[in-house]
């Protein structure tokens, strides 16, 4: 029963904390607000047994959130803290949408017949997922390590102010780069 | 706690992030947007794993869904980092380039 309340409590807070991110004022604040709804969907995962994976989530978005509020700050070119905004486009439709998924969701889950459990929890859900991921599913994060070295590649390429081509020309023929400043190895 | 009221949790808190990413105009807030989108799907896997199969098989599954969420954040904040740098644009209104 206080696990039932306690699980409903925390959806309400994951819901409404998302809800505050595009209602509050400052990027600041939406930016905790949304660490916030994180975290109630971290501990929610914790309430289905989930230890790994839900400390995982907290942690990962409390990181996140915090990496977030900066860029808010850096990008926004004003004082996040102190200036009330409204930005936004297409409102009704967007209202519309919303509402119109999760009524369709919500007939969904609760007209579905829902199958049974199938089979039981391991005895030791976090060990037996290292396990899983150690022996038969290998490949899976064998597959997402090279992902995350491509996407750290085309991050950094992106987000490079100078790139090779602004150094040694569009066919990259030109023998002394083009630095602001002269100096380093060989140069 | 039910599998019921897991998924309508998981359903509003879908639904609110497809508002965002619907109706803002900073880059950085639509990603916010898609963001929910995601901790939905996280709560809604968790809730299929512990009430109908719970293998670990599918908690692999969750934290492929969570390393697809980093990437996002990642790529987004690149992109926005670019915008920024070429046209000082912070909304998607301005860069609607391919639009017709």
């Amino acid at each position: 029963m206080v696990a039932d309340i306690a699980f409903w409590g925390l959806g309400l807070v994951a819901v409404i904390s998302g809800a505050a991110v595009f209602y509050v004022d400052s990027m600041a604040r939406a930016t905790y607000a949304l660490a916030l709804s994180f975290v109630a969907v971290g501990l929610q995962v914790l309430f289905l047994q989930q230890n790994y994976v839900g400390v995982v989530t907290i942690l990962m978005m409390v990181m996140e959130m915090a990496i977030m509020a900066v860029y808010m700050v850096m990008f926004m070119g004003m004082n996040p803290a102190l200036t009330p905004m409204s930005m936004v486009h297409s409102n009704r439709t967007a209202v519309a949408t919303a509402v119109l998924t999760f009524l369709v969701l919500a007939a969904g889950i609760l007209l579905v017949d829902w199958p049974t459990r199938r089979g039981s929890p391991p005895p030791e859900v976090t060990v037996s997922l290292g396990e899983a991921l150690m022996g038969p599913k290998m490949l899976v994060m064998a597959v997402i390590s090279p992902v995350m070295v491509a996407t750290i590649v085309a991050g950094v390429v992106l987000a490079a102010h100078r790139t090779r081509y602004d150094r040694f020309g569009d066919d990259l023929k030109q023998r002394t780069p083009e630095d602001p400043q002269r100096g380093g190895v060989g140069r | 706690m039910t599998l019921e009221a897991t998924l309508l949790i998981a359903a509003a808190i879908f639904s609110v992030g497809l508002y965002g990413a619907i109706s803002q105009q900073v880059v950085v807030m639509v990603m916010m947007g898609l963001e929910l989108m995601i901790n939905a799907v996280i709560l809604a896997a968790a809730g299929f794993w512990w009430f109908l199969a719970p293998a670990p098989t599918g908690q692999v599954l969750l934290l492929v869904v969570i390393a697809a969420m980093t990437l996002e954040m990642a790529m987004g904040f690149a992109v926005a980092t670019l915008l920024h740098r070429e046209r000082q644009a912070d909304m998607t209104d301005m860069a609607t380039d391919l639009t017709r």
